[in-house]
């Protein structure tokens, strides 16, 4: 911000400077007075298209490099799932409590949110920590950010909504780690844990009868497949991310398993946002789980033998 | 003033409403750009006033939506993008390079009225439930949730997008077809070649606009699931093919007015443009970067970041040929002869306004700042510098050139420099503490605010209202002048182009003879016609320094 100021108010002063001066220094002082005729000066044509380019090019990479950085979130994040819906912000913390236009975090942590709509584009934007991130209808977007100061700061819905498109904000609140699990303990009767309530659904909604955690019914198994590469039937890998899960249960065709049939019938319209969150929690849980030698989507590790 | 002209050749409302000499149709533009001016005006009036409270002063949050929508269709559909081209175009286009008329006279016509049966359809929108989507259209709220009245809306800009193209196609083989004997391209006005630039990004441009408005509207009537996820369509398909029209139609807007400064500057420094091969071709480089920058309307909807880094690099791209006019214009008033009329002071106000506008599109295309003023006033503030402190400055300021051409008065001179400083103060006084408002963290598109940021858009709405009288003034005393403005003659400035060397006003076939042009395009030195540099007399400001 400061680099790319100090450029503009260089050129923005030298040229208004320019301007004024000749303004002035080169006023008619004659009816019929003519102007030297200068056609032009390929030096310095080149000149300044070179330097602006090559400036341009500095200010490009500065930007590059930070955003690059934040759209690629670090390993180790908390993990707090945002819903956005006219015109209210619904968080959920890792232990299942829920929040209302509100977002509690501990400080010095890596934080990451992913943000679903229920229904029009929104955007979840915190100015005091200069992130932001549009929340869009149909797929998951992730934004992370590490508080670095205890305190409470503004977030807005950022992507215009409809009518209490304004109102649709609230407040972050840093805390102390300790404060935070205090607060995290505090309140978390009657609201239940995602995974639990994902495992439920799991079975309520019928895909353990498919998806065995042995790896020996029709649908792969999913024990230790969030965040492996799984191999699919066209031969192309994908890392099984928040995103893959939500698109397996909504459109289950869009990507084949390796060796499976398409068999899985979508939940398109049937299960809401939180719904899918609370599966998606359910599934990571299943991280550490042995994963069966046959039965299961993840990819073969390549490399040297 | 001459006997006989455009304006008084023929009588009747039908002489005008049939029209096809290309001066009066630019007439009908004016007015009716004119009119929807003012319309856009009024709702950026009511916002200004309702902002001056956090809880909002004046209206609901519905009615708010709606004025930021309505102000915005209005004034980028039905004023900006017309503005120059169809009134100063339309007039001088066929003039500057000699010729009677554009290639499709009839066309011509045809296109103002595509244009108000677009305005109409939008006019029966507003007026009936408004229309309250942002001028974005973003979907699915557009297409699914809003209530407003979307589908005429939506149908009216399609509608008036074929007035753009059918504009474009006309100035187009105008300009390939009809120059007189000795109007090489090298000797065109660069106005022209603006003119030019801005057409090519017409007819390619607007079609897309047109094909996604009506998916758009079709998904709303008929629940298709183009943009729709719940039916299987994705919200930033339509996003990418908005903007693939809606970024380039910023360069519709501002390169016509970088047309205009073109030709003031060289009048009212009496000498050459410096570098004008080099003018006429960012006027070009800049219609072509401009299809590929797009998507940095987008860098926060999940897009992949190659995606985001390849249009961050093009958008830096762009901005090289803008600063080369830059440069060259302020070259050119290096030892020049300045006068400080009217025309000159827009064209000066302009290059100011432009380049903190310009400057400030390098913060926005910084991927790495864009997460912070992304969608908040600096945004709004950084294309209201462009629009209104470019464009509309260069639209004014080139009335006010031409003026004398058009009605073939002059203006009051004096009234009209004060009015040009004034919306100068006006302007800066509206636009510049937004920025401050976006960097602090305000959203655009709010209805209401943390009290915090109180003080800065009170500061905004006091500048509106200098601003506005910057522009009433104007509206005014051209008006005026029309029945009681001095007398203007051939050439009053004088400038050099082909426009210059018929009457004021043209007689409706623009020259008496088919001119042949003999000489380069500013060129004072060869030019003894136009009264300057008397036998003896001190020609040039400084001698040989």
């Amino acid at each position: 911000m400061v680099y790319i100021t100090l450029i503009s108010l260089f050129f923005g002063v030298a040229i208004t400077a320019a301007i004024v001066y000749f303004f002035f220094k080169y006023r008619r002082t004659h009816p019929e007075q003519l102007g030297v005729p200068i056609h032009g000066d390929m030096r310095l044509e080149t000149a300044w298209i070179v330097v602006p380019a090559l400036l341009a090019m500095t200010m490009f990479a500065w930007g590059a490099v930070v955003y690059v950085d934040y759209r690629r979130a670090p390993v180790d994040t908390l993990d707090i799932y945002v819903i956005g819906k006219q015109w209210m912000w619904k968080a959920q913390q890792p232990t299942g409590l829920k929040e209302i236009n509100e977002l509690h975090v501990p400080v010095g942590r890596d934080v990451k949110l992913i943000l679903a709509s229920e229904d029009v584009i929104h955007d979840f934007s915190v100015p005091a920590f200069r992130v932001k991130m549009d929340v869009v209808p149909g797929h998951y977007n992730t934004m992370w950010f590490r508080p670095t100061k205890v305190g409470r700061y503004h977030f807005f819905c950022s992507q215009y909504c409809g009518t209490n498109h304004s109102l649709m904000g609230g407040w972050v609140t840093v805390m102390e780690p300790t404060d935070y699990a205090a607060w995290l303990s505090g309140a978390s009767e009657g609201n239940e844990n995602p995974v639990l309530a994902g495992e439920k659904l799991f079975a309520d909604k019928a895909c353990i009868t498919c998806h065995l955690s042995d790896g020996r019914g029709r649908a792969p198994s999913l024990n230790g497949v969030y965040g492996a590469k799984v191999l699919l039937a066209d031969g192309s890998t994908v890392t099984a991310d928040e995103g893959y899960i939500r698109e397996s249960i909504l459109e289950p065709k869009a990507k084949i398993v390796a060796g499976y049939q398409p068999l899985m019938p979508s939940f398109q319209g049937q299960m809401t946002e939180e719904q899918i969150l609370n599966l998606t929690a359910y599934i990571k849980s299943l991280q550490s789980q042995p994963v069966p030698a046959t039965g299961s989507g993840i990819a073969p590790a390549t490399g040297k033998k | 003033m001459p006997r006989e002209h455009y304006l008084n050749a023929t009588y009747g409302i039908r002489s005008w409403l049939l029209t096809t000499d290309h001066k009066r149709i630019a007439m009908l533009y004016l007015v009716s750009v004119t009119f929807f001016f003012f319309i856009g005006g009024a709702f950026a009036t009511m916002i200004r006033i309702h902002l001056l409270t956090p809880t909002g002063l004046l209206v609901t949050p519905e009615t708010y939506n709606k004025l930021f929508t309505m102000h915005g269709v209005a004034m980028i559909f039905f004023f900006l993008i017309p503005s120059i081209p169809a009134v100063l175009g339309n007039f001088l286009l066929p003039i500057m390079i000699g010729a009677k008329d554009l290639a499709f006279p009839k066309i011509n016509l045809l296109s103002w009225y595509i244009y108000l049966i677009g305005g109409g359809f939008v006019l029966y929108s507003f007026s009936t439930g408004g229309l309250d989507t942002g001028w974005t259209f973003y979907t699915p709220l557009s297409s699914v949730y809003s209530n407003s009245a979307v589908t005429p809306a939506v149908i009216g800009v399609f509608i008036n997008g074929f007035s753009s193209i059918l504009t474009g196609l006309n100035f187009i083989v105008t300009v390939h077809t009809m120059r007189a004997p000795g109007m090489t391209w090298f000797r065109m006005p660069l106005f022209v070649w603006a003119q030019y630039a801005t057409s090519i990004i017409f007819i390619l441009g607007t079609p897309v606009i047109a094909i996604t408005l009506l998916l758009a509207g079709m998904e709303r009537m008929f629940h298709l699931g183009f943009f729709n996820p719940a039916l299987g369509g994705d919200p930033i398909l339509f996003q990418h093919l908005f903007w693939f029209y809606s970024h380039p139609a910023v360069y519709i807007m501002i390169l016509p007015a970088m047309g205009v400064i073109s030709e003031i500057i060289p009048t009212f420094a009496r000498k050459p443009i410096f570098g004008y091969s080099f003018i006429a071709a960012s006027s070009i480089a800049i219609a072509v970067i401009g299809f590929f920058v797009w998507a940095h309307h987008m860098f926060l909807t999940g897009q992949s970041t190659y995606s985001a880094l390849a249009f961050s690099l093009l958008s830096y791209l762009v901005a090289i040929p803008s600063a080369v006019k830059v440069f060259n214009w302020t070259s050119t008033l290096y030892k020049g002869s300045i006068s400080y009329d009217t025309p000159m002071l827009y064209a000066l106000g302009f290059i100011g306004l432009f380049l903190i506008g310009g400057l400030t599109g390098l913060f926005l295309a910084c991927l790495g700042l864009d997460i912070h003023i992304h969608d908040t006033y600096f945004v709004v503030a950084h294309f209201h510098y462009i629009m209104v402190g470019g464009a509309v400055m260069g639209y004014v300021g080139g009335l006010h050139f031409w003026w004398p051409k058009i009605t073939g008065k002059l203006y009051p001179e004096f009234l009209a420099r004060v009015a040009a400083v004034i919306l100068f103060i006006g302007f800066n006084l509206t636009f510049f503490p937004q920025f401050l408002l976006g960097y602090l963290g305000m959203p655009r598109r709010y209805s209401s605010y943390p009290p915090e940021f109180q003080v800065l858009n009170v500061m905004s709405t006091a500048g509106a209202s200098i601003l506005a009288l910057g522009y009433l003034l104007p509206m005014i005393y051209l008006t005026w002048s029309m029945r009681y403005g001095k007398v203007a003659g051939r050439n009053p400035w004088p400038a050099t182009g082909l426009e210059w060397q018929t009457d004021s006003p043209p007689p409706t076939e623009n020259f008496d003879v088919t001119p042949e042009v003999t000489w380069e395009p500013y060129d004072y030195e060869n030019r003894p016609d136009l009264g300057l540099a008397i036998e003896g007399a001190p020609t040039h400001a400084h001698g040989d320094d």
